[in-house]
């Protein structure tokens, strides 16, 4: 995955902020957020409750809208939701009304894309979630661990430049989690997507990402950003091998002392 | 090549967790179904036992025969009605025109309260605007302004097709904003993430999201609309199943009257069938 050097690539947030009410019952949910998103990047984004994520999430979709700085794509302004963000939801929120294969297909056919070239992609999709037999099948027939690869396709299937996911696997089972955490991470070599990914959980972030993120509340902000050494380097290591390297539980225990707020040196 | 291993290993357990939840659901809709069969059974026992009561009654003479014909009487006032219709016309004729000012109205309000239901509830500006008419017309009983009506459209088919399509429109009206008020933000913004924008994300989700309950307002709009048309035929006209039976009891005919009640019920159960097998179909995944 090599990308070019391109000044404007990206997804750039310039001085995010956000305000709800005024005077004395103002609250800072964001304050002064300025990050830079690199195509290809795997980002985890860590805190605690109430530290903003899902509010940085939200005005990234473009779901909901800063009361200052702004959020560009590759060199364009982004205010409104449309496929060049993709998002993955707690709940997969299918539409139940459509087969699986429709809700990949969905996305496509809003854009207008050719029935053919829809029926190629929705194959691909299915088979590379694992879905090829369950096509046909209506949302309500599926568990939740395939109903989640389900979203997962429906949002890339529209070729999105960056992917927002929101604590998608916390209503999964530990085992079904495992395996979705292994799943996105082969997606992610095989489609070089930048993903954008909240969670509570510290050690899926560290197995996941090879970038965190950590924010405090009150006002939400970014205090530490920096590649994950634990995924640096080699190109594919086993979640075995970065649980039992040596720095696994030291970042480990580093994160979360910082989410609790407490301050410690690497 | 850790990333192959890693991906097989994950297949058989993917498998696996796929398998368990149709097999429990199976399960429990056996059960479920046998238990079902056995109180259609009581209440077909039931109904048998009550017509039975009925013969009884009107054959051993324990109720005057002129408030309580003998089912053989209504049976044969069936069969004469058939072959020789009533009063000029047959009673497929009778039961035809009143379906069709029935399903007129349903459909034209249809057609006009979802649309403008969805947009109230998506607009709250747009619903302040139709609310008042809406919260004063509604609890009227059909029949006030069915004079109105009459006043202005004459005793005609006109006339009784806008007041039931007045009757039907409140419900439907109703179910349209609240369903689309009470639906997921995510639903909402998941399309519009996936490219579905001004029209098209009303055809292809909204109206599809709130389908089901729309389907269960029309039931609520069915009979509302059916208690009115059986009056207004009462009230004014000359043909229609309601009529029907007013015209009957002019002349003392009560098994016509009796035969025309029994034939609006199994009506009214026809149509609300109907409905209920659209319900299923349209949202499979609401049953349980």
């Amino acid at each position: 995955m090599i990308y070019e050097e391109k000044p404007d690539q990206g997804i750039l947030l310039d001085g995010i902020g956000l305000t709800y009410g005024k005077g004395a019952s103002e609250r800072q949910v964001l304050q002064n957020v300025s990050l830079k998103l690199e195509p290809g990047e795997f980002v985890a984004v860590l805190g605690p409750s109430g530290c903003g994520k899902t509010s940085l999430l939200n005005i990234l979709a473009g779901y909901l809208r800063p009361t200052r700085g702004t959020v560009t794509i590759n060199g364009k302004r982004h205010t409104r939701p449309d496929p060049g963000v993709g998002v993955v939801f707690q709940q997969a929120n299918l539409f139940p009304w459509l087969s699986l294969a429709r809700n990949i297909e969905f996305g496509m056919r809003m854009q207008s894309i050719s029935k053919a070239r829809r029926r190629e992609r929705v194959a691909y999709f299915l088979e590379l979630m694992g879905l090829e037999t369950s096509a046909k099948l209506l949302p309500h027939q599926l568990s939740g661990g395939m109903k989640q690869r389900a979203a997962i396709a429906r949002t890339l299937a529209t070729d999105p430049e960056i992917v927002l996911l929101d604590e998608p696997f916390s209503a999964l089972d530990a085992l079904t989690r495992e395996n979705m955490q292994l799943h996105l991470r082969e997606i992610w070599h095989k489609t070089g997507k930048c993903m954008f990914f909240i969670t509570h959980d510290v050690d899926e972030a560290l197995l996941l990402s090879s970038r965190l993120i950590v924010m405090h509340p009150d006002p939400g902000r970014v205090v530490e950003d920096f590649a994950n050494p634990l995924t640096e380097g080699a190109a594919d290591p086993s979640f075995a091998r970065i649980r039992s390297s040596a720095d696994y539980s030291r970042l480990r225990e580093h994160l979360l002392a910082r989410m609790d707020g407490v301050n410690t040196l690497i | 090549m850790q990333s192959n291993t890693q991906a097989q290993a994950a297949v058989p357990l993917k498998n696996g967790e796929d398998r368990l939840a149709p097999a429990a659901a199976r399960r429990g809709a056996g059960g479920k179904i046998s238990k079902e069969w056995l109180y259609r059974g009581i209440s077909a026992a039931s109904l048998l036992a009550v017509l039975l009561l009925w013969w009884c009654a009107a054959t051993f003479g324990w109720v005057n025969p002129l408030f309580l014909p003998k089912p053989q009487t209504v049976w044969s006032a069936f069969m004469d009605v058939i072959r020789d219709g009533y009063k000029g016309q047959t009673l497929l004729n009778h039961i035809g025109t009143s379906m069709r000012r029935l399903f007129l109205a349903l459909a034209a309000a249809f057609a006009t309260a979802v649309p403008l239901g969805i947009l109230c509830g998506r607009f709250r500006v747009l619903r302040a605007i139709v609310d008042p008419f809406i919260e004063f017309y509604r609890p009227l009983p059909p029949l006030a302004y069915y004079t109105l009506l009459i006043l202005w459209f004459g005793i005609t088919d006109v006339s009784k097709v806008l007041l039931l399509f007045l009757g039907a429109f409140a419900p439907l009206f109703i179910t349209a904003v609240f369903s689309v008020q009470r639906l997921s933000p995510d639903r909402i913004n998941g399309a519009r993430s996936l490219g579905a924008k001004g029209w098209k994300l009303y055809a292809f989700i909204i109206f599809p999201s709130v389908l089901p309950e729309l389907l269960t307002g029309l039931r609520t709009a069915v009979g509302v609309s059916y208690a009115t048309l059986v009056a207004a035929e009462m009230v004014a006209a000359v043909s229609g199943i309601g009529w029907l039976v007013l015209d009957a009891s002019k002349f003392l005919r009560s098994d016509i009257m009796y035969l025309g009640i029994i034939i609006m019920a199994l009506i009214a159960i026809a149509i609300d069938l109907v409905i209920r097998s659209l319900i299923r179909r349209v949202s499979p995944w609401t049953e349980q």
